[in-house]
């Protein structure tokens, strides 16, 4: 384990300094004292595990392809912007524009999320990218979405797991909303509906990883059922012109 | 319901002259041309042709002709025919009028309007056949002239170094065919100048091209990860379009190919869509992450340029981002190109360049920063003389776009978005994107900005410079024909005969 501590550096210096120490060929990094810092692991490759105490800056983890990055705290907006491959995970709360655009990887909030959250995700070739929210999560979640897997567990309150127009102008991948937190209503073009046996076997899988690694019982959190958005059409736009 | 929309072009066949061959009918892919089932005669169907000439040149008798089409409404100033037509497209159909290319209208070319200098007698012209000129560019961030006030001065600053300062405006594989951006890579290499990928990944087989590529990051993020930012030798944040500014962009599921999707990373047969705005930027302190982030992902080597449409604040804007940390800013004009744009967006919203570059320039000189960032164009740059003007109303460089595709071929159309470009440039149809040999694509664009280069040293020549230094920012090179004085004014130019 390679431990760097954030204290008196800033975005630049921390972050040179992991970039120095994933050349040097470390594989496990604990960072200490991080408090807000700026683009952490970003664009970084490979098989890494960063652990993280402190706040994580924004864009935390942004352009990522393949580490692992465990939070023991709370990040600040756009962690997992543009990722492809690996893990955020974190055990508190999430800014706003988590995981824009990423076509790839999981991101695992135990608390809450901001708005914007997973707005045009997307799967790419072979990937699914996966992100689950333990808490609430803002308006405009899923935006834009097209492809991947959303799912708002709502646990610790009774307030609406999801915001205003949630997954407004989606056109692939699906949402999963609490059932008992869900508010009833979604954005213009998506579909509720029930997920079925496939769907419920995807929820089963995630939360089991979500629930061993948040300490929780998986079968508690699943005992509300979901229900599912989905976008009403994949060519949303498809004849709204005509060629002058 | 009887349709109104009328045919835009007639198809003359000189039957004297038709062998029957059939070329025409394997050639156009609007299937315009087709054989009569009963007597195996060729025939065409008007309504169906886009005026691409793709027929008219490969027939081999030189039997075909593709003319405008003759029957008018009559005559009306503000009622013509093609106003008349798209109200019947609309009535027809209910859909937004959608365009291929740039601006469509005839309005005044302010490139037009500026005319250059030339010595005589004082400050004799140098002939650049025998003297040497010198066009090289560098384009990135210069240190401030007063360093202490600077915040950020690393001691490098990385550089994009150019021996022509034209550079080939994005085109995403996807909006274009794998084979246009073979014949651009290739020509940038041995031109030693820049291509740019659009927002649309970069493909394996131009990656040996990634030395001149400059990677594109726009608000779809499409193919997007760290190896596609550390390939490019620049890094092109897309804001906006001089053909649409305001609007997101919209790939169509009929060009999402295996190969494009891949490209993308995105399933095959999927629209892909780029939202209006990056949603992760509602200020310019946001654009200022997203520069950092693209700085921070490749350990600071690499410039990152931001590019926005022409629109009023244009220049208020460009001093944000110049400060926000972007290298290089683009600007482009509402002339630029595009493969797919709602019409009345392509042709009524954004500012000509002219005004833009002017008014940037200016803005950035006032401020004291104008020396610290470079400043590209783009939107309807036709020729050398375009850019010789561009270059002396305050550019460090310009993309071409439509004449760059212009000369692989193609013949201003207008139907991008349809997926079935004749000529194999704005198409990912394995049977038309052949058409376009990358190697001769490669040596037309090569012999363009050869071409270019000679006209740019007789420019620079004719004013007595060597330098197209010398020429940069240099207004008093430019004088303005038949424009207003507020005009003369924003270019920062003065009349012809003062």
């Amino acid at each position: 384990m390679y431990a760097i501590d954030a204290k008196g550096l800033d975005y630049r210096r921390l972050n040179s300094r992991i970039r120095e120490a994933v050349a040097g060929g470390a594989t496990r990094l604990s960072l200490s004292n991080v408090n807000g810092h700026r683009y952490i692991a970003c664009g970084l490759r490979g098989p890494l595990k960063i652990e993280l105490n402190g706040t994580g800056g924004n864009d935390l983890g942004a352009y990522m392809n393949g580490p692992e990055i465990t939070v023991k705290g709370n990040v600040q907006d756009c962690a997992g912007n543009t990722m492809n491959a690996g893990s955020i995970i974190v055990e508190g709360r999430a800014g706003d524009i988590l995981g824009y655009g990423m076509c790839g990887g999981e991101i695992l909030i135990r608390g809450d999320v901001g708005s914007r959250t997973g707005v045009h995700i997307k799967a790419g070739e072979g990937q699914g990218p996966v992100l689950i929210i333990g808490g609430t999560a803002g308006d405009f979640l899923g935006e834009y979405m097209a492809g991947g897997t959303i799912i708002v567990l709502g646990l610790d309150s009774d307030a609406a797991a999801v915001g205003r127009q949630c997954g407004v102008g989606m056109y692939g991948g699906s949402i999963f909303v609490n059932a008992r937190s869900f508010p009833g209503y979604a954005g213009k073009g998506v579909v509720v509906s029930s997920p079925d046996d496939e769907d419920l076997a995807l929820i089963a899988g995630n939360i089991a990883r979500f629930a061993g690694l948040f300490g929780l019982d998986a079968a508690a959190v699943l005992k509300d059922g979901f229900v599912k958005l989905t976008p009403r059409a994949r060519r949303p736009y498809g004849s709204m012109y005509v060629g002058a | 319901m009887l349709k109104l929309q009328k045919a835009k072009f007639e198809i003359g066949r000189d039957f004297d002259r038709c062998v029957g061959c059939g070329v025409c009918v394997n050639q156009c892919a609007n299937e315009v041309h087709f054989r009569d089932p009963y007597d195996e005669s060729v025939c065409a169907d008007d309504i169906k042709c886009v005026g691409c000439q793709r027929c008219v040149h490969l027939c081999p008798t030189g039997a075909l002709r593709v003319v405008s089409f003759a029957s008018r409404t009559r005559e009306h100033g503000l009622w013509t025919s093609t106003v008349i037509n798209e109200i019947h497209l609309q009535s027809d159909s209910g859909g937004i009028l959608l365009s291929g290319m740039g601006h469509s209208r005839p309005d005044t070319v302010y490139w037009d309007r500026i005319l250059l200098n030339a010595s005589q007698v004082t400050n004799p012209s140098i002939d650049p056949l025998r003297e040497p000129m010198e066009l090289k560019t560098f384009l990135g961030r210069k240190p401030p002239l007063n360093r202490k006030n600077s915040l950020d001065a690393p001691e490098k600053y990385p550089q994009l170094e150019l021996e022509i300062p034209v550079m080939f405006a994005a085109m995403s594989f996807g909006s274009v065919s794998l084979n246009v951006h073979k014949s651009l890579a290739r020509a940038a290499m041995s031109q030693k100048t820049y291509w740019n990928t659009g927002e649309g990944g970069l493909h394996p087989e131009v990656r040996a091209y990634r030395d001149r590529a400059i990677v594109q990051v726009a608000s779809g993020r499409f193919g997007v990860s760290p190896e596609y930012l550390e390939e490019g030798a620049c890094i092109e944040i897309k804001i906006g379009q001089g053909a649409k500014p305001g609007i997101g962009g919209h790939l169509p599921g009929e060009k999402v190919t295996g190969e494009v999707a891949r490209t993308r990373k995105i399933p095959p047969g999927s629209d892909a869509i780029s939202p209006a705005p990056h949603h992760d930027i509602y200020s310019i302190e946001d654009l200022s992450q997203l520069i950092y982030s693209l700085k921070e992902a490749t350990a600071y080597r690499k410039p990152v340029a931001v590019k926005i449409a022409a629109v009023h604040n244009v220049a208020a804007i460009c001093s944000g981002m110049a400060r926000a940390g972007a290298d290089i800013l683009v600007i482009d004009g509402y002339r630029g190109g595009s493969g797919a744009t709602p019409l009345r967006i392509r042709n009524d919203v954004g500012i000509p360049v002219e005004f833009a570059l002017a008014a940037v320039d200016r803005r950035l000189r006032e401020e004291g920063i104008r020396n610290e960032v470079s400043l590209v164009v783009s939107g309807g740059i036709r020729n050398s003389a375009d850019v010789a003007k561009a270059i002396a109303l305050g550019a460090d460089a310009v993309y071409i776009g439509t004449a760059a595709l212009v000369a692989l071929g193609c013949h201003m159309c207008q139907n991008c978005y349809t997926g079935k470009c004749n000529w194999g440039i704005a198409t990912v149809n394995p049977r038309l994107a052949r058409r376009l040999n990358p190697d001769i694509g490669t040596l037309r664009a090569e012999n363009l900005l050869r071409a270019w280069k000679h006209e740019l040293a007789e420019f620079l020549g004719g004013m007595g410079m060597n330098a197209i230094e010398s020429l940069r920012g240099n207004r008093l090179m430019l004088r303005g024909l038949g424009l207003t004085e507020r005009e003369l004014e924003i270019l920062g130019i003065k009349a012809v005969g003062e």
